[in-house]
């Protein structure tokens, strides 16, 4: 079993303090779900775990097994074992996905002999297209299919956690089902279920996805933990009831690439 | 006549010339040799050391040594003839020496072949070679022409291409150029007669202390006329590139449709490159187009396949083939694309301190 910590994490953009005082803590087969309004500090958090540039950490520690990570540069962080589903995943022009999961594979000094076979038999199971496979990344793709392409990359390199970032967004509720249920199945495996934190808005993907634990993040600070039934409570009555405990209002700041622009 | 010490070098001055290496080229360090040359093909179609063609414009002194030294490789293909394997001509310059080869490619009325140029060096020394292409596409005719520039890194090129593309013509010019310490080549590729197409690529890399330098003209001259260009270029360590263009349209080329793409990649901080795309429009019923950028590696891309688990370099790798892969997908030699890419990522110096 593996476990993933977060301990106190503070963590700025340009000067200014996104997170301020993060602790979460996963284990492998455990659902997450961490939801809360725009600006609370959602995408960073996920950005600090993969150590996107451009995100400061002030303070705390994430640690996978007791190997604090943040030192770690971000390919050796999913090489590690930490994988994100982007919200705006990437188009990379020219470089297709069996090339770059090929490399990825064998970075984690692992086998590629038989990669095209189980990349066809991952696109069968969530509904991804074939051609898709040795196309450029991402390059035309639609939310649907770009969002397929991140839950078949996931389920090819079976790290032990799975960052979901905003798995919900711009993508039909077929895609949805398919991605979520792909996601489930591998938290549910027998030999290396996967620990899963799913950052969302929405309650949406929750219907889809069953977590096991809530947290409410306001303003950088996880504000409330529970179980399934705070999902409800946020779709009945939004996170009003959440967002009183936290003093003064920090928004985001400016957006830095295209795919924060789109989140705002 | 004609003797190298003679020859009066044009200056950086004239715009033509502006940003390039023309006043570091010490012309006396070579001496006028044939030079060699090797072609392959049917040769029915081919005649070696042809008389010159007086006809071919000398666009400027280098085009005008060419004319006085040339040694032509004469490519005819008559009317209705399709030549089935590719021409392939091989150069090797020698040391010291200065090369004006000469390839005239001519195409009778809705004749096709295709054409392939390797210029090499015979060693590590410097080589000055001055090649000059012309193509003649008569009606419906299909040429499809590939340089590939290999020379070392100590020498010179300073080249000129001259295309007549005639009525319903379809040229396909493509350059891959990694090799030279300064390699130029001006194209003057002209759609001559109505519903002619051409079509340029261009993949450049230049590293070390290597400069790339290309200007070139769509010159559209008839109506219902076509062009389209695309130059991916990239530059690291302390290397340079040029790209000038310019799509010149005149009143009488109504209908036309012009391209011109022109996307350099700079992965080293010392490296340096410049794009100036221009347009010169004297119809108002045409479709044009432009567009040039000039920059480091996506920030963005580079993430994604770092978040995968791909290292650094690895992913600069697969990001910098993917940017040449849109030209690599057009080259007409598919055995050629696989070689090239290849040696982009041999020559890529990441990680590398330069």
């Amino acid at each position: 079993m593996s476990v993933l910590e977060i301990s106190g994490l503070h963590a700025e953009v340009a000067g200014t303090e996104i997170l301020r005082g993060v602790d979460l803590r996963l284990e492998s087969g455990e659902v997450h779900a961490v939801m809360g309004p725009n600006g609370a500090g959602k995408s960073t958090l996920s950005a600090v775990i993969m150590g996107r540039p451009g995100y400061t950490v002030t303070a705390g520690s994430v640690t996978l097994d007791g190997t604090d990570i943040l030192s770690l540069s971000t390919w050796e962080r999913a090489a590690a074992g930490v994988h994100l589903i982007m919200q705006y995943p990437t188009e990379v022009p020219g470089v297709s996905l069996v090339d770059a999961l090929s490399e990825a594979l064998q970075h984690r000094g692992r086998d590629t002999s038989g990669l095209f076979d189980l990349m066809k038999a991952e696109a069968d199971r969530i509904g991804f297209e074939h051609r898709f496979l040795d196309r450029p990344l991402n390059v035309d793709f639609s939310g649907g299919e770009k969002k397929r392409n991140e839950t078949l990359q996931l389920a090819v390199l079976r790290p032990r956690f799975a960052i979901l970032d905003e798995l919900d967004s711009g993508l039909d509720i077929d895609a949805l089902r398919d991605c979520s249920r792909r996601v489930e199945e591998l938290s549910n495996d027998a030999d290396n279920p996967l620990g899963v934190l799913a950052i969302t808005h929405y309650s949406r993907l929750l219907n889809e996805l069953h977590p096991d634990h809530i947290h409410i993040l306001v303003k950088g600070q996880i504000v409330t933990s529970g179980g399934a039934e705070l999902a409800g409570v946020i779709e009945r009555d939004g996170y009003a009831a959440f967002t009183g405990d936290v003093e003064e209002v920090v928004e985001e700041p400016a957006p830095s690439s295209l795919d924060d622009l789109f989140k705002m | 006549m004609h003797a190298l010490a003679d020859l009066v070098l044009p200056t950086a001055d004239a715009e033509i010339w502006r940003y390039s290496r023309i006043a570091d080229l010490d012309i006396t360090a070579f001496e006028i040799q044939p030079g060699s040359c090797e072609v392959t093909g049917d040769e029915s179609f081919i005649t070696l050391d042809a008389e010159a063609d007086e006809t071919i414009a000398t666009p400027d002194v280098f085009a005008e040594y060419n004319a006085g030294h040339q040694r032509t490789v004469d490519i005819a293909v008559p009317a209705n003839t399709a030549v089935p394997e590719p021409i392939v001509i091989e150069h090797r310059a020698e040391s010291g020496s200065a090369v004006f080869p000469r390839t005239v490619i001519r195409l009778g009325a809705h004749a096709s072949c295709t054409v392939i140029e390797r210029f090499r060096s015979a060693d590590d020394a410097a080589s000055l070679v001055v090649p000059v292409l012309a193509v003649d596409a008569g009606p419906g005719s299909s040429v499809t022409y590939l340089a590939v520039n290999d020379l070392n890194e100590s020498s010179w090129q300073i080249g000129h291409q001259l295309i007549a593309a005639g009525r319903d013509s379809s040229v396909r010019l493509s350059t891959i150029t990694l090799g030279g310490h300064y390699t130029r080549v001006r194209t003057e590729a002209t759609s001559k007669e109505t519903g002619s197409e051409i079509e340029q690529v261009a993949l450049y890399f230049a590293g070390g202390d290597q400069m790339h330098d290309f200007r070139v003209i769509q010159n559209h001259v008839a109506e219902h006329t076509s062009s389209d260009l695309l130059f991916k270029g990239a530059v690291q360590d302390r290397a340079r590139s040029v790209y000038t263009g310019m799509i010149a349209i005149e009143e009488a080329a109504k209908g036309t449709s012009a391209n011109q793409t022109n996307r350099n990649l700079t992965l080293s901080e010392g490296a340096w490159a410049e794009s100036v795309p221009n347009l010169d429009i004297r119809n108002n019923d045409v479709r044009c187009s432009h567009a040039s950028t000039v920059g480091p590696i996506d920030e963005e891309h580079r993430y994604y396949l770092e978040s995968r688990g791909v290292p650094p370099e690895v992913a600069e790798r697969l990001v910098v083939l993917g940017f040449f892969d849109e030209v690599l997908n057009r080259l007409p030699d598919g055995d050629i694309v696989d070689e090239v890419r290849e040696r982009v990522a041999r020559k890529l110096s990441i990680g590398v301190a330069s």
